[in-house]
């Protein structure tokens, strides 16, 4: 019953919002952007938000994230190897949504082959091919989070490109 | 990068958005989804009172949230000529599924046609002629004219044997009840057709002859069997791939109840994986027996179990034949029926036998034997459900290998009861209601090759593609190509010339050697581009059509959209067809044939049904079953109580076997012994080349490639269809993953994209099949099994590098399948 297990405790982190201190930061900064102005405009704003330096980042070490709030998980991972979208300056840093957008269990990351994998039904996603579903349940491929490095080596996520699991708009609105 | 839609928010469905049953159209299992439609001008809110599920949609939804959908479970659609948001998503109150959604039925919205979001723009949507060289827009009345006057040139009355026929006889998709009834009113009833063939397979036949002649009808069971069975048996299935949520939601919670499960494959299938991770490896036992050797360790772990005393002795005597023989082996049954021990005798095969022939340890058939008949310690019965599918249906000797795999379940008094069943997990759903088709004979005209040696005349083609899904593929596309090319050019020649004239030049191309073609499908098929009229269909949901699934659960899905264009069901097209050909016999002067094509007055397909469903099956209306909803009803239908159809779970729980019209109502055994390969030209063609072809199905693209060829996200991960290669294999070719490979033998040639398979056996790959662009047809053999079954599965052949990756193969996962968690 390996898998329910994972599923259970998926869920338990899920509930609790799956967010570490990292994240939290980031959501102090999403939080003042006004939910009307984001309602009259053609597209959502998104916010950006800090997730981490340059310094803080371990080859193929995920480090849990939220974004565009505390209530939406993810990672950020150097991957050690340039990849198509791949952030800073080694090209090799990306970001994705951790809820699995068949069903929004929390997805865990396997270092040995650089994929995100789902606990509840076994889809997985492949981190070094923009999130792309290997095999799987899922109708769209993972959510990524567009990233910025600034000078200081401070990283940024600043908009994604699929909509994340369990919510109807990435930038919940009210 | 991964295909991405961008989309970042979607339209709030509203409290009082409308609401309809739907049943998935593509596969078997038929998952209960709802499809919710409002005006295009309107939207819910976020606040609970503003939206269908009553939720507060400012939060974060949590997992299996009902009130979440993806992109592609939207789409805007006409409705009554109206413009309307649609959202199909999984009903989380259907038994079958209970909320999961499959890669596929999940992706239906985004696969309607739509004007606004251009989605499906391949549809059909205006009847086409061949005109001026190329294809031309006409009006329905027109089309059917040119049809109708041909065809009557080529049949009469009694003497219909010149006219061909391709016709679909599945639920679901354009099928079901109503569009089955409309064509086999057409050709049964109002003629009778005999060269005709089915939308997979070369002739007009069943693919499980021999469970039927048993008595046992292939789909015995309810679904929830698997979830309190004892051990799970599958054979030559895949179904985490091929029937998704009856192993998520029954197959799977039959395992955390206990179960363990065999699963016989020759190679290791994401199946195998899944079930480790539910069950533990301990309690799943894989049998990768050696290719087309299923018969072989069937007879082996009957032969065993029977030894042990293993068996149903009260089931035995109560329910099956007595005696000896009860059907002599002929030509319509290659093998003989007859009691158990009879059967025992001529299926006797030692374990030493059975080991040597499969591959497999002498421990491994033991460990089978006693996970399936082995009594429990209080000397009960140990539940075993077995499915299988398409690995023996399409693979060595077809009548044989499934009888003995039924000898198991009878013998073990393991159908008719809880837990148990011996039943296909199948493809697509069914709904099958026509007359008689007893006219065509046994065994059927094998169509494809009767056309590849100049049979038929015309050609009426329903939503078949053989181009893409026939065996000998290659011979038969050269040779169609040939022969409707030489009507197209006849057509051309007389460019201006009145119908009449133009039927005299058809007729006259027909008659040296031609055929004259007509394809109703939904999109432009691939037989489609030789096709002289192309008829536009519609599918599930643009009509209303009812359909069984696995479990036989009947539902009737409710349109919810409009056709594309003039597009009709095909149960109105084939009534209307048979008016033309009522009118037009009459104007011929042909009145006594004429009047055969009497009864196709249908507005709707609601007449249709009731013209043919109905009248066997007289509880049954649309009402009723838009009340029983997507639960609907396991057939057959014993009647109407308190408002609600009354169903049957599960077949033959008297013990009391009718599918063979035998009045005792007793099963029989089958005696089918081993022979090696069975179908010609396979031994032949295995000396002769290196690598085993093994083919079949995936989960993206299973049953619904048709729509999915058009489809960014499906077509993103796999641009070619795939072959899986053991990388030692790989290695020894030179071949990188992604790299493009020709697949050729002794009857033809295809292409692939390499994929590697740690999983798999050197000298053993797997290749898509029913791919739009690579078809893997085109290397299987003419050669079938008795009856007319085609034998895809064991197919050999060389392969050759083409090409390095191309840039859309370069850009995909290659990645294992199999979690890790």
């Amino acid at each position: 019953m390996k898998c329910n297990r994972l599923v259970d405790v998926g869920r338990r982190q899920f509930l609790r919002g799956g967010v570490l201190g990292v994240a939290g930061a980031a959501a102090a900064t999403v939080m003042p952007a006004g939910q009307a102005q984001a309602q009259a405009r053609a597209l959502l704003d998104y916010p950006s938000a800090r997730l981490g330096n340059l310094a803080d980042l371990v080859v193929n070490e995920p480090m849990d994230i939220a974004y565009p709030d505390a209530d939406s998980p993810g990672v950020l991972i150097k991957l050690g190897t340039a990849v198509e979208g791949g952030a800073g300056p080694d090209g090799d840093i990306v970001a994705y949504s951790v809820l699995c957008p068949h069903k929004g269990y929390y997805m865990s990351y396997h270092a040995a082959d650089k994929t995100l994998n789902c606990p509840g039904h076994f889809s997985r996603f492949d981190c070094e091919k923009g999130g792309q579903q290997i095999w799987g349940h899922a109708t769209q491929n993972l959510p990524q989070f567009a990233l910025r490095v600034d000078d200081k080596g401070d990283i940024f996520a600043e908009g994604a490109d699929e909509l994340i699991y369990g919510r109807l708009s990435n930038v919940l609105q009210g | 990068m991964a295909y991405k839609r961008n989309i970042d928010r979607l339209p709030i469905i509203p409290a009082d958005a409308k609401e309809h049953n739907v049943t998935c159209h593509y596969c078997i299992v038929g998952c209960g989804y709802k499809a919710y439609t409002w005006p295009l001008k309107k939207q819910g809110g976020t606040a609970p009172g503003d939206n269908k599920f009553g939720v507060d949609l400012t939060v974060q939804q949590g997992a299996d949230a009902e009130a979440w959908y993806a992109p592609s479970m939207y789409n805007v659609v006409k409705q009554n000529g109206q413009d309307v948001h649609l959202v199909i998503k999984p009903d989380v109150n259907c038994v079958v599924n209970s909320g999961l959604g499959s890669v596929r039925g999940a992706r239906m919205a985004e696969n309607r046609r739509s004007d606004i979001t251009g989605t499906q723009a391949q549809r059909l949507t205006e009847p086409l002629v061949w005109r001026y060289g190329t294809w031309q827009p006409t009006s329905w009345d027109d089309a059917l004219d040119l049809v109708a006057r041909v065809t009557a040139r080529v049949i009469d009355k009694d003497d219909e044997n010149d006219l061909y026929v391709s016709m679909f006889d599945h639920g679901g998709s354009a099928g079901g009840y109503e569009n089955t009834w409309g064509t086999g009113k057409l050709y049964f009833g109002s003629m009778k057709v005999k060269n005709c063939r089915i939308h997979n397979r070369p002739a007009y036949n069943s693919e499980v002859h021999s469970t039927r002649d048993m008595g046992v009808d292939e789909l015995n069971y309810s679904y929830s069997d698997y979830q309190v069975a004892d051990t799970i048996m599958l054979v030559g299935t895949n179904p985490m791939e091929c029937q998704t949520n009856l192993f998520l939601n029954h197959m799977v919670k039959g395992m955390q109840n206990g179960a363990k499960v065999i699963v016989v494959d020759p190679r290791r299938t994401v199946t195998v994986d899944s079930c480790e991770q539910v069950a533990g490896a301990e309690n799943v036992l894989h049998l990768a027996i050696s290719t087309g050797s299923d018969l072989a360790l069937f007879n082996t772990l009957f032969t065993y179990i029977a030894d042990q005393g293993w068996v149903d002795a009260d089931f035995i005597a109560n329910s099956t034949f007595q005696g000896d023989v009860a059907v002599a082996e002929d030509a319509a049954h290659p093998a003989s029926l007859g009691s158990f021990e009879a059967a025992r005798a001529a299926c006797k095969m030692s374990l030493a036998d059975g080991a040597a022939i499969t591959g497999l340890t002498e421990a491994q058939i033991i460990q089978a034997a006693e996970w399936i008949a082995k009594p429990k310690d209080d000397g009960s019965r140990r539940k075993t459900v077995t499915g299988y599918e398409k690995g023996i249906i399409w693979g060595n000797d077809n009548y044989r290998v499934i009888g003995a795999l039924v000898n198991i379940g009878l013998s073990t008094g393991n159908i008719g009861r809880e837990g148990g069943g011996v039943c296909r997990l199948g493809g697509h759903q069914e709904g099958y209601f026509r007359p008689s088709d007893a006219h065509v004979g046994r065994p059927a005209p094998y169509i494809d090759q009767l056309i590849i040696a100049g049979g038929g005349k015309v050609h009426h083609i329903w939503a078949n593609d053989h181009y893409k899904t026939t065996l000998n593929a290659a011979e038969f596309k050269r040779v169609y190509n040939r022969r409707t090319n030489m009507v197209k050019e006849a057509m051309d020649a007389r460019a201006g010339a009145t119908r009449e004239e133009l039927v005299d030049a058809i007729v006259s191309a027909i008659n040296a050697g031609g055929i004259f073609s007509v394809n109703v499908d939904i999109i432009h098929s691939q037989i489609g581009q030789a096709a002289h009229v192309i008829l536009p269909a519609v599918e599930s949901g643009e009509m209303n059509l009812t359909s069984m699934n696995g479990e036989r659960r009947l539902r009737l899905v409710e349109k919810y959209m409009d056709a594309p264009g003039s597009a009709q069901p095909d149960c109105i097209i084939a009534a209307r067809l048979a008016n033309h050909l009522e009118r037009v016999l009459r104007e011929e002067g042909r009145a006594e044939y004429a009047d055969q094509f009497k009864g196709f007055d249908w507005k709707t397909e609601e007449d249709a049904f009731m013209d043919g469903y109905n009248s066997g099956n007289p509880e049954v209306t649309y009402e009723r079953l838009r009340v029983a909803g997507n639960d609907g009803v396991q057939e057959p239908v014993k009647g109407y109580e308190n408002g609600a159809l009354v169903g049957t779970p599960r077949l033959y729980e008297d013990g009391v076997f009718t599918r063979h019209g035998r009045e005792d109502g007793k099963a029989l055994f089958c005696m089918g012994t081993w022979r090696g390969l069975q179908a010609p030209g396979k031994a032949q063609q295995q000396a002769n080349h290196r690598f085993l072809i093994n083919n079949g199905r995936a989960n993206l693209n299973w049953q619904n490639w048709f729509l999915d060829q058009k489809n960014d996200f499906v077509m993103d991960r796999f641009p070619v269809p795939f072959i899986q290669i053991n990388p030692d294999d790989m290695a020894d070719l030179g071949l990188k993953p992604g790299d493009m490979v020709e697949v050729y033998n002794d009857v033809g040639a295809t292409q692939a994209l390499v994929y590697p398979e740690p999983t798999a056996k050197k000298n053993e790959t797997f290749m898509i099949f029913g791919a739009p662009n690579g078809t893997q047809g085109n290397v299987i053999n003419a050669g079938t099994n008795e009856l007319i079954l085609p034998n895809y599965k064991q197919t050999w052949a060389n392969i050759r590098k083409i090409s390095n990756a191309t840039p859309a193969a370069a850009r995909v996962s290659y990645k294992s399948w199999e979690v890790e968690l």
